[in-house]
């Protein structure tokens, strides 16, 4: 009994070891995932931000077919790189709201004017209420809903030319 | 590792000096009003990588509760609720904008009435287990509530062996 | 020119350390084997030569490691722009100071600063250490320069300080102001001479294993190796809380941060350490538990390298975030750990016997003492690995300061009742009763504590409320050896004891103080109107803006009254650098005897306030008054063992 003893604090080790180099070389997944991913979406009704965009609420999700909510900001960089695959996004039939976080209106007419505007709906988040309770972490993030008000995916960071194929398939698959 | 969305107010240092042993609680650079910059009347640069969202605090992010007994409430809760943009550090004790944000929430609730427990489970079911630095005691976090137990009682075990045995 | 010759000396540095190890290597092995019967004179001659050799050689490398950081501390302070190190973290505008510690204030250069107190270290075991088996001696050299090949290897293969860049930029890069301060400047040497230190502790340990002299005299060897690294431990873990408190602008001393941890758990190893090595070297006693204590301390320590480097873990302290560095690390701490516990199990006859003792006596007092350490240690080091394995898992998850004050803060409370009370128990046995009736009046003074604190502080949490009570009480307990003494002839270790365990008493009682009895005001305060926090009023009377050398600031003027009292000042400032565009808050405090006044100045509202953050914290400076009494304990101790030595050494010579 006492020699297996003694071979625990080289055990306890070897366990240390494989659990630091198991950091080192799996690197944890430092993005902050919505636990709210396959639950429904929660009720909320943000007013418009510029007069010509209605505001947004849940219904406007609950109307029986699928559409994406992008969480967006006229003061986030890669928002900008990601308005040209929303745009790209628009022209095949996706219908895609926005919730604009701590933003003002004419910095969001600015925005869209610059980039591009592929939304029917904005609305206007200024404390960040609507996204914390959508368990979304930063911007920009875009949600895919299907028709009956069901967060079915969520995208973290701004979506690129390779990810418009999975949230296509996403849309899909939610119809 | 850095993170593909810009999050609220995260400092994204453009110097290549490493971030040497530097708590940089500050996350967020203000961008002064207007009026500000005309009081100082100096150059004040603006910053080309604007990560901040320009926007005033929430009304009570940075101001306390009426009731001191809810703000005690609303302050032992906040202190063990993770900053979601930040490198590790509390919502209480950062200059992050959505850190503001959540403490907005969480007195705002707490005013309204809720427990601290109803807030905090709120917040899990929105962002797991990640978001409290309280970890719950379930299958994955076994080990880690019970090992302090276990090793109490594997080393007193093991000291035994340095005391004399008592010879009948 | 400077830093070609630096990374010759670091070459020739190396070339000697494994010239070291060889020799070693040789001379302990012809040593302990010198029973064969082949051995003739010349044999034991050669021998002979061969373990004398060691300690030169020793010496050497640490000065050629030294002479190697010297001239990379020269390349910045010259601002040699074409040297690689010097261009990325230095600018010819810092101030000299702050070029100076530039040097060690990146991964290469603090690497570099490693292996010459590493160096430098052995080569002192080399020159001051003469009453240590020779045989023991030279394997302790022998496993030092083991440790210092495997670093001189990482920096020369892949982390080298004196790299070239060519051309060489107008000016450097490192002007980043945040890090211009001189908390910040000299916190890495502090802890650095810290963690190298527990290494020859290590070399200690595995040289006493492999020459099976694992007894007093070895313990009597390490011992002030073991204080000394633990007093500068002490020191920068006291002094980087205090940094981040006054810097950080939320009035938080410790947040159980990664980095942090990694620098806590070697303190705990090496007090748990220096605790054991004293038993051994007067008792013969905790054989085992001293070996493997010095193995875990150093463990410790380059886990807590590995952490800062290698960006496993979240952490606003990283370093470097480098995982093929961080592999490096990592396979030298498979070698040098994992081959430290084979020889523990292979040699574990040596560590079996020694002396045992009944469980009430002061022996009995340092394994609970050990004990309750290593489940602190064992704690923090779960803790803060844990999110991994939860990775590991697939579940995301963070582990902050609520577990560790729920799992570490009672056993600490527990533990500062072991120190309260092992002092005032006898060696090899003792009773129960007659070491209660020693402790009436500590134990005394906590139940008045508690029960005052309990009656007048409506709403203190249990934790505090007893790290309050404990702490008036292990005080008292703290200065009892001193009781009924001739003060002038109590031995300067006795009084290190005394005063270091006092410092932890003060330590605890200033963190159970500020858990307690913090005021906090968070308010959005015109100008003209007064608030409250605690005892003081506090007025702001204007906002101006202010420039500094690099900076630029808008300076409130608070006038703050205590009661009735005389009206002070206090300035806070919110400050903005240019060079790389940030904000920072520059808290003022105020200082009374009573605690501290600490006030934040944050951003205007739309209706012209402007955001105040005003704690009192009450006697929360006694933490790191507390911390700067434990190190200076472990001075005094460390002198009085040192001084006890030379007069047995001179009284063995005049025998």
């Amino acid at each position: 009994m006492k020699r297996i003893l003694l071979w625990v604090p080289f055990g306890a080790f070897a366990l240390l070891f494989g659990v630091v180099a198991s950091g080192l070389f799996a690197p944890a997944d430092r993005t902050v995932k919505s636990a709210m991913v396959g639950k429904a979406l929660p009720k909320f009704t943000l007013p418009a931000i510029i007069e010509t965009k209605p505001g947004l609420g849940t219904e406007a999700f609950t109307q029986g077919k699928p559409r994406l909510l992008n969480v967006f900001a006229s003061w986030c960089v890669p928002c900008i790189a990601e308005a040209p695959n929303l745009m790209r996004l628009k022209a095949m039939g996706v219908p895609i709201d926005a919730i604009a976080i701590r933003d003002t209106g004419p910095a969001i007419r600015g925005f869209l004017e610059r980039n591009g505007d592929p939304y029917e709906r904005i609305g206007d988040d200024k404390v960040s209420a609507v996204q914390l309770s959508l368990g979304s972490s930063g911007v920009p993030e875009t949600f895919v809903i299907d028709g009956q008000g069901r967060i079915v995916k969520q995208h973290i960071g701004d979506i690129r030319a390779e990810d418009i194929p999975a949230i296509l398939e996403a849309l899909q698959a939610a119809q | 590792m850095t993170p593909a969305h810009i999050r609220h107010a995260r400092l994204v240092p453009a110097s290549i000096v490493p971030r040497t042993l530097l708590r940089v609680g500050k996350h967020g650079r203000r961008n002064k009003s207007g009026m500000t910059a005309g009081l100082l009347g100096l150059l004040l640069l603006a910053a080309p990588l604007q990560a901040d969202s320009g926007l005033p605090p929430a009304a009570l992010a940075n101001t306390q509760l009426r009731d001191p007994a809810k703000e005690a409430k609303a302050q032992a809760l906040m202190i063990t609720l993770r900053c979601l943009v930040c490198q590790g550090q509390s919502i209480a004790d950062s200059d992050a904008d959505m850190a503001g944000d959540m403490r907005a929430l969480v007195r705002q609730r707490i005013q309204a009435g809720e427990s601290p427990d109803a807030v905090r489970r709120w917040l899990i079911e929105r962002y797991g287990d990640y978001v409290t630095y309280d970890p719950p005691f379930n299958g994955a976090t076994a080990a880690l509530w019970l090992a302090p137990l276990a090793m109490l009682l594997v080393g007193a075990w093991l000291a035994r062996g340095s005391f004399k045995r008592k010879r009948r | 020119m400077i830093a070609e010759a630096g990374l010759a000396a670091l070459w020739f540095a190396a070339a000697l350390a494994a010239l070291q190890l060889a020799l070693a290597a040789v001379g302990v092995r012809r040593s302990m084997f010198s029973g064969a019967a082949k051995t003739g004179a010349d044999d034991v001659a050669l021998t002979s030569q061969i373990l004398s050799a060691v300690r030169p050689v020793a010496v050497v490398q640490g000065l050629l490691a030294g002479l190697s950081l010297l001239l990379l501390i020269i390349a910045f302070v010259r601002s040699d722009m074409s040297v690689l190190l010097v261009a990325t973290n230095s600018h010819s505008d810092k101030p000299l100071i702050y070029k100076i510690a530039g040097a060690w204030g990146n991964h290469e250069g603090s690497m570099l600063l490693w292996v010459t107190i590493l160096g430098l270290a052995g080569g002192a075991v080399a020159i001051l250490e003469h009453r240590l088996q020779r045989a023991t001696l030279i394997a302790t050299l022998g496993a030092q320069a083991m440790i210092a090949l495997g670093f001189y290897a990482f920096l020369l293969f892949s982390s080298n300080p004196f790299a070239r860049l060519n051309p060489a930029p107008v000016d450097g890069n490192g002007l980043n102001p945040l890090l211009q301060d001189p908390g910040l400047a000299f916190h890495p040497p502090t802890l650095y001479i810290g963690y190298v230190g527990i290494s020859v502790a290590f070399s200690f340990a595995v040289g006493a294993l492999v020459t099976r002299d694992v007894g007093p005299a070895f313990a009597r060897a390490m011992r002030p190796w073991v204080l000394g690294a633990w007093i500068f431990l002490t020191l920068g873990i006291t002094a980087g809380s205090y940094w981040a408190y006054y810097e950080l602008g939320w009035g938080g001393w410790w947040f159980w941060d990664p980095v942090e941890n990694a620098s806590l758990m070697p303190w705990l190893a090496a007090t748990a350490l220096l605790h054991s090595v004293t038993v051994l070297a007067t008792r013969d006693g905790l054989r085992a538990w001293t070996v493997m204590l010095a193995v875990v301390a150093f463990s410790m320590s380059m886990i807590g390298t590995f952490l800062v480097r290698s960006g496993i873990l979240t952490s606003v302290h990283a370093f470097a975030v480098d995982p093929k560095r961080g592999a490096f690390i990592l396979v030298l701490l498979a070698l040098y750990i994992g081959g430290a516990l084979l020889l523990f199990a292979a040699r574990v006859g040596t560590v079996r016997q020694g002396n045992t003792f009944e469980p009430v006596s002061r022996e009995g007092a340092l394994v609970a003492n050990n004990l309750m350490l290593s489940v602190i240690l064992g704690i923090v080091l779960i803790g803060t690995l844990y999110p991994i394995v939860a990775a590991g898992m697939g579940v995301q998850l963070s582990v902050g300061p609520p577990f560790f004050d729920k799992t570490a803060g009672p056993i600490a409370l527990i533990l500062v009742a072991i120190m309260g009370a092992g002092p005032l128990l006898r060696w090899r046995r003792d009773e129960a009763n007659v070491v209660l009736g020693r402790m009436l009046v500590p134990v005394a003074a906590t139940g008045i504590t508690f029960a005052a604190c309990a009656v007048l502080g409506r709403g203190i949490g249990i934790l505090p409320l007893l790290g309050l009570s404990l702490a008036v009480g292990a005080g008292a307990a703290s200065v009892a050896p001193l009781w009924k003494r001739n003060l002038r002839r109590t031995p300067l270790f006795t009084w290190g004891m005394v005063i270091a365990h006092l410092g932890i008493a003060v330590s605890l009682f200033g963190m159970a103080s500020d858990s307690a009895f913090t005021k906090q005001t968070l308010v959005a305060a015109r100008i003209g109107e007064p608030q409250r926090v605690g005892p003081f009023t506090v007025t702001l009377d204007h906002i101006r803006p202010v420039i500094g050398p690099n900076w630029s600031a808008l300076e409130a003027t608070l006038t703050v009254r205590r009661g009735d009292g005389a009206a002070f000042t206090l300035r806070p400032q919110s400050r903005f650098f240019a060079s790389p565009p940030t904000v920072t808050s520059e808290s003022a405090i105020a200082t009374k005897i009573d605690g501290q006044l600490y006030t934040v100045l944050g951003q205007e509202d739309e209706q012209g306030r402007w955001q105040l953050r005003l704690w009192w914290k009450p006697f929360v400076t006694l933490i790191w008054l507390g911390g700067a009494l434990i190190a200076l304990g472990g001075l005094l101790s460390l002198l009085g063992r040192v001084r006890r030595e030379r007069r047995v050494a001179t009284r063995e010579d005049e025998a």
